[in-house]
């Protein structure tokens, strides 16, 4: 069955989830797909900043950060919990 | 005859372990400088252990891809595709270091430099990291897909260190790859569009390795046509408009096309190389952040941190910079003692020695909070400010990468407006520039600490709180405030625009080389020091001169009849000719501060002050308050010296402390004209430390944002802005002290 695909935004932390689409606008997408966040990546949720933004993710091996606002236009499929 | 000099270009992504290996290749002796006409960093360093050979390596900033989105991205790939070629010979080898505990997200830049078409070396670096992960990497493999020599390496430790010096020589030795590789199968109409501007390039000399890149970019990535057309035919422009225009209608994403093919390509590459044990669990780095960057924690440890930080800023400092202060004087002192008394004598001793010294008793200061920067860069916690920051900065309209200039700014805006180089967006790295001389910095501490203490009672607010100690973090809040406050104000409307999407590696943590942080200090204050000291060295003889003439000859001749006078008065009652000799030195030495303070009041200077009266006037301050200030438009801590040299404090040789209590001492003697009001009231202290938080008073600060920037524009609407908001807001001080009842 497939999983439910919601804004990576919305996770909580220590979700896994598989990339789907990303509706930011083209121009600006450029440096989120070379750093890797390419349809069908496997990322992670790891933490919200203290004061709630940015989050923090790991993908491909590595930790990077977004702001929540960017993180909405993310759309994901969460994992099945284990 | 000489061999011939061999270019080494290294190159790889942030956090890669780059400047680890770039300083075990060349030893510690790398120049660093600058690229011409913009300030990034140029690093260059000779190979050791080259024996006969001479191979000069350049290592280039950290970068994320070929479609820069900073300075410092943009320079690399410049130099990379012969677009700085005036400055940076063509590379005759590319060394590209990976990190091998992240390989994927950094093959894509590696593969995008092998497909330059330089022979290539790729440095496997960070095997250990790997190792702790669980992950092997068969270099052996990588090679064979990649298509190059691959070696492994443990920079930080020095293992695969001879064998890359080996395989540099080997690749310096073999001639260059026939035809450039290409990562990734793209979709056919895309293939068929590049091939086309391949083409067309390809009949538009020097044809070069690098054109497959150089078509893929000028396809694939809207900015970077627009920004070199002058290296390209004129027709390519509309050619790739309408190129672009038949992707789209055949459903083709052409901005994302090339990226997704990379990384497929990368994953298959990452999926043979790449075996992975059991998950491993949270590394220390893992547990560390899970520390630092805690909801709770993270905040505390951040706060101390700071507070650290500064501390050790303003009083660790403090004893070299005393023994600095002595050095200088001793200097002073031993020229005028030997040289003959005159007009060069004076420029010597008060302008070059005093000039020079002035900035050089900044070092320690300057060191010491680049130790700091250097430890939270090369340790990874930089970053995790900027995580921790970024929702504080967003109110006004910053990234968190803003938070990092803005701290170094409280020791001094030029290391801050330096540090604004990694910030993307033009726009928001102009607006950290323009507000990062509002925080206070450390040449405003003197300014402060002695209208404090000559002004503000030293009381306790209900017994707790210090006076002094509230109005000085007082200065320091306002400042802040100031700056974010302005912040918001340009990015409403000067500077108005989106901010690009934050996204920020947070790289794992490291422990710091101590050679490496050091070296990281040194090259930075050193830069500080050369620059800030050709331009300081030069207002200063200008204040000298300034300050020292014209010589009215009519004052000369007066004040040597009174030393003629002096010379012959004997104190009633005293006939021992010791004392005599006492009484008659301490009178002269009177006269000469007296002297001094006279031929002051006519100078240039003196006729400056004068002259901007009118205007500091409705502020509370004076003539000689304007001296100070003018002065002070070169450097903020020269408004000390000068007030001293305006009041005739007596220069006693006892050591800067004396001459500082001396000269509170004289401050609070002073009176209006009516010969009862004091001049330093704490309103006017509160005025006049208002105007040292807002002015831009500083050459050097001036300098540096011309050179940043690169016009004359922005610095001078800084010094305007700076300016009016200075006055202003002194006024409103002024007028508030006035509403609180505080006397006149």
């Amino acid at each position: 069955m497939a999983g439910v695909q919601t804004p990576l935004a919305r996770l909580q932390a220590g979700t896994r989830a598989v990339i789907d689409r990303i509706t930011i606008p083209p121009s600006e997408q450029s440096r989120l797909l070379e750093m890797g966040l390419i349809a069908g990546t496997p990322v992670e949720i790891v933490r919200f900043a203290p004061l709630g933004d940015p989050i923090e993710i790991k993908v491909r091996g590595y930790h990077l950060t977004l702001r929540k606002e960017d993180a909405e236009q993310i759309w994901v499929t969460p994992a099945p919990s284990p | 005859m000489p061999p011939p000099t061999s270019n080494v270009v290294l190159t790889g992504n942030p956090n890669c372990g780059k400047t680890t290996v770039f300083n075990a290749l060349t030893g510690l002796r790398a120049k660093v400088g600058n690229y011409a006409g913009v300030t990034v960093e140029r690093k260059e360093g000779r190979l050791r252990h080259a024996g006969e050979r001479e191979v000069t390596l350049l290592d280039l900033p950290g970068t994320y891809s070929l479609s820069p989105r900073s300075l410092d991205e943009q320079v690399a790939r410049d130099v990379l595709l012969h677009h700085l070629a005036d400055d940076v010979p063509t590379p005759q080898l590319v060394i590209i270091v990976v990190d091998a505990s992240n390989l994927e997200r950094n093959l894509f830049y590696a593969t995008q430099v092998i497909e330059l078409g330089y022979p290539a070396l790729l440095v496997l670096n960070m095997m250990d990291v790997a190792a702790e992960l669980g992950r092997t990497v068969d270099h052996a493999a990588l090679s064979r897909a990649l298509g190059v020599p691959v070696v492994p390496l443990v920079a930080s430790k020095g293992e695969g260190m001879p064998q890359l010096r080996q395989a540099i020589l080997d690749g310096l030795d073999q001639p260059a790859p026939a035809a450039p590789k290409s990562f990734g199968t793209l979709p056919a109409p895309f293939a068929k569009e590049l091939a086309a501007v391949e083409a067309a390039l390809q009949s538009h000399p020097p044809v070069r390795s690098t054109t497959h890149s150089e078509s893929l970019l000028i396809l694939s990535d809207e900015s970077f046509l627009p920004a070199n057309v002058q290296y390209y035919p004129a027709a390519l422009t509309a050619a790739v408009a309408t190129a672009r225009q038949r992707l789209d209608t055949a459903g083709i994403n052409w901005r994302t096309a090339a990226i997704e093919a990379r990384y497929l390509r990368i994953g298959d590459v990452s999926h043979t190389v790449v075996s992975e044990a059991t998950d491993s669990g949270p590394t220390w780095s893992d547990r560390l952040d899970s520390i630092l960057t805690h909801k709770i924690w993270g905040l505390v440890i951040f706060v101390a941190l700071m507070a650290l930080m500064f501390q050790s800023i303003f009083t660790f400092a403090e004893y070299p910079m005393t023994w600095l202060e002595q050095a200088v004087g001793w200097l002073g002192n031993q020229a005028e003692g030997a040289l003959p008394a005159g007009e060069l004598t004076d420029l010597l001793v008060r302008g070059v020695i005093g000039g020079v010294g002035a900035v050089v008793v900044f070092l320690p200061q300057i060191c010491m909070l680049f130790l700091f920067i250097s430890l939270l860069e090369d340790t990874g916690y930089m970053s995790r400010a900027a995580f921790l920051m970024d929702r504080l900065m967003s109110k006004v309209g910053l990234h968190g990468k803003s938070f990092i200039p803005m701290l170094s700014s409280f020791a001094c805006a030029i290391p801050g407006i330096m540090a604004t180089r990694t910030i993307e967006s033009a726009k928001d790295r102009l607006a950290t520039i323009l507000i990062a001389p509002l925080m206070s910095c450390s040449a405003r501490l003197p300014v402060y600490t002695v209208l404090i203490a000559a002004c503000l009672p030293d009381e306790k607010l209900g017994g707790i709180i210090g006076v002094r100690g509230l109005a000085m973090l007082g200065m320091y809040l306002l400042g802040t405030v100031a700056a974010m406050g302005m912040a918001w104000v340009f990015k409403k409307t000067l500077l108005k625009g989106q901010t690009p999407m934050l996204i920020m590696e947070l790289p794992s943590y490291k422990r710091p080389v101590l050679s490496v942080t050091l070296r990281h200090m040194w090259d930075r204050s050193k830069l500080f020091l050369r620059r800030a000291g050709t331009v300081i060295l030069g207002i200063n003889i200008l204040l000298w001169f300034l300050a020292t003439h014209p010589k009215s000859a009519e004052l000369t001749s007066d004040f040597a009849a009174k030393r003629t006078a002096i010379a012959q008065t004997t104190p009633d009652g005293v006939t021992d000719t010791d004392a005599i000799e006492k009484y008659r030195n301490d009178r002269l030495a009177e006269l000469a501060s007296d002297e001094q303070g006279a031929q002051l009041r006519d100078s240039y200077a003196g006729v400056l002050g004068r002259f901007i009266e009118p205007v500091i006037a409705p502020l509370g301050f004076d003539w000689k308050i304007g001296i100070g200030i003018v002065a002070s438009f070169a450097a903020r801590e020269v408004f000390v010296s000068t007030m001293s040299v305006v009041y005739n404090v007596g220069q006693t040789d006892t050591g800067d402390e004396a001459v500082t209590t001396g000269l509170v001492r004289v401050l609070q003697a002073q009176r209006r004209a009516d010969q009862v009001t004091p001049v330093y009231t704490p309103r006017t202290a509160f005025a006049l430390m208002v105007f040292y938080v807002f002015a831009l008073q500083c050459v050097s600060t001036v300098v540096i944002v011309w050179r940043e920037t690169g016009t004359w524009r922005w610095p001078l609407f800084q010094w305007m802005y700076m300016a009016v908001l200075a006055w202003v807001m002194a006024f409103a001080a002024s007028h508030l002290a006035r509403v609180l009842g505080w006397p006149d």
